[in-house]
């Protein structure tokens, strides 16, 4: 199952040149740049893992660029996004915030159902993936790589 | 990077790059610019190339001509070559090269649209010369330069010494300058006085590794910065023979020559005009003089040392004014006369040898 979450999530994956002009733009725009990565697919999971400190002073998105293929280096089993921030006063949010790497295989997740009191039901999603530890989560299961 | 071609969408509208010229340059700058050389880089640059920009990239058959005037003017080559010509004065060494390099773009272009290969040349350059030649404006000109031919996709440029690359503990230059590197992605990173990165003297120091990561970098991402470094020639020498890596790695070793009589005085001129003052006829034959007796002193530094004499006759005429006191006309506040000048030091001082003086802060600097 294909995680769709932040900007262009329903599109097909990026190129490279279309992420670095992604990148570009928000650079642009004067917002800093921030590479993160995670392995717990969840929708509600959104603090990741950084990779490294945002770029506050970069002017060409090729620095970004640098960064992401060398996390895409480091953690190709995991989810990697890019986030742009914008520290202007009264918005100073995440104003950008796209996925540029994924795992091969995304397991998907099962709906769990909690008898709570009452014959009430919970309901919770529950990744696949997360069975695992952190770490082992995407990689090994799959031998085949580039199959997808 | 991770993405299949295929799965890329061809009609996705994309915001172009923001330098309009640069950017439809790029997209003939050949296969160089296909950073991690995936097939689907080069899928792309073609798409782009066909996109909006209206680029004239068309195959030619092997037997077609080319108008080398034509294709020049498209590219604005005179007119930025022009620029740089009457910007500087002097600097023939210098010009000469960037004109080198623009032909060469020019060159470049033409023989991929005969699909002969065309990668980027290594631009990374070293400006050695006396104090005052003008190393760092040129480079930070350069910047400008390269981005208007096309060679770089920002042209901004970064300054850093070695305070910004050196980190202070074990584990701290690596970060700080790869940080640097970062920020001087797209444009020129100029190291300015570079032999401080190597202190022989020290084997502990982390100018070393700084030099590694440079160095990583100049070849890694050639195509994404160029990086300059400028000093005095006989200490960028003895950095070079200790580092031949960075020796061989800088593509462009470019001596500045010292300015001649002629060159001073035109420097000071337009550096007149720029603060909108004038010397007048007697004023301009006393400061060519000025400049004559000067260039004999010690601790002479060029253009800088020209621009510091037109900061004290500037004080000297402000002195004469407001000394004279009464009413007085806008000539008067733009016009330097010849008491200003002859009031130096340096016309006072010559029969003796010249203290350190005050009224020279040049040189002591």
């Amino acid at each position: 199952m294909r995680i769709t979450q932040g900007t262009f999530s329903y599109l097909p994956d990026l190129s490279t040149d279309e992420i670095r002009a992604q990148v570009q733009y928000a650079i642009d725009q004067g917002w800093s740049v921030a590479v993160e990565f995670t392995d717990d697919p969840h929708p509600r999971n959104v603090l990741w893992e950084m990779w490294g400190l945002p770029m506050f002073e970069i002017s060409d998105a090729s620095a970004a660029m640098h960064e992401v293929t060398a996390c895409a280096a480091a953690w190709p089993d995991h989810y990697i996004r890019v986030s742009a921030y914008d520290s202007a006063l009264g918005r100073q949010t995440t104003a950008l915030s796209f996925i540029v790497h994924r795992p091969d295989h995304e397991p998907g997740f099962r709906l769990d159902r909690q008898e709570a009191s009452d014959r009430r039901i919970r309901y919770s999603l529950h990744a696949y993936a997360t069975d695992k530890p952190s770490g082992e989560r995407y990689g090994s299961r799959n031998g085949q790589r580039g199959g997808a | 990077m991770t993405v299949p071609a295929e799965r890329a969408v061809r009609g996705f509208m994309m915001p172009r790059p923001a330098n309009g010229t640069a950017g439809s340059v790029l997209a003939v700058s050949g296969p160089g610019r296909a950073q991690d050389g995936s097939p689907e880089a080069g899928a792309d640059r073609e798409t782009g190339a066909a996109g909006p920009g209206g680029d004239d990239w068309e195959q030619l058959p092997a037997d077609a001509l080319v108008d080398l005037d034509e294709e020049g003017k498209a590219l604005r080559m005179s007119s930025i070559l022009e620029q740089l010509d009457s910007e500087f004065v002097g600097l023939a060494p210098v010009k000469e090269r960037v004109r080198e390099i623009a032909a060469l773009l020019l060159i470049d272009r033409l023989r991929g649209r005969y699909a002969l290969s065309s990668s980027r040349p290594s631009l990374h350059m070293c400006f050695t010369g006396s104090p005052g030649t003008g190393k760092t404006t040129m480079a930070m000109r350069m910047g400008e330069l390269l981005a208007e031919l096309g060679y770089l996709r920002q042209g901004q440029l970064v300054t850093a010494t070695r305070d910004d690359l050196v980190g202070q503990y074990v584990g701290h230059t690596a970060p700080k300058t790869k940080e640097v590197l970062k920020r001087a992605m797209g444009g020129v990173l100029l190291i300015d006085e570079a032999y401080y990165l190597y202190r022989p003297e020290n084997e502990r120091d982390y100018g070393q590794e700084a030099i590694e990561i440079l160095l990583q970098f100049m070849e890694a991402h050639r195509d994404d910065l160029v990086i300059i470094l400028a000093g005095y020639k006989e200490r960028m020498d003895v950095f070079f023979r200790s580092n031949p890596g960075m020796a061989s790695r800088i593509g462009h070793h470019i001596d500045f020559p010292d300015f001649s009589l002629c060159d001073l005085v035109q420097i000071a001129e337009r550096l007149l005009k720029q603060e909108q003052y004038r010397l007048s006829p007697q004023a301009t034959e006393a400061f060519r003089e000025y400049i004559a007796l000067r260039m004999q002193q010690p601790r002479f530094s060029n253009a800088r040392s020209i621009r510091n004499a037109i900061d004290r006759l500037r004080l000297r005429q402000a002195g004469r004014l407001v000394a004279a006191g009464g009413r007085i006309s806008r000539t008067d506040l733009i016009e330097i006369s010849d008491a200003d000048v002859r009031g130096s030091r340096v016309f006072s001082d010559t029969a003796v040898r010249p203290p350190k003086s005050p009224d020279h802060p040049d040189q002591t600097a």
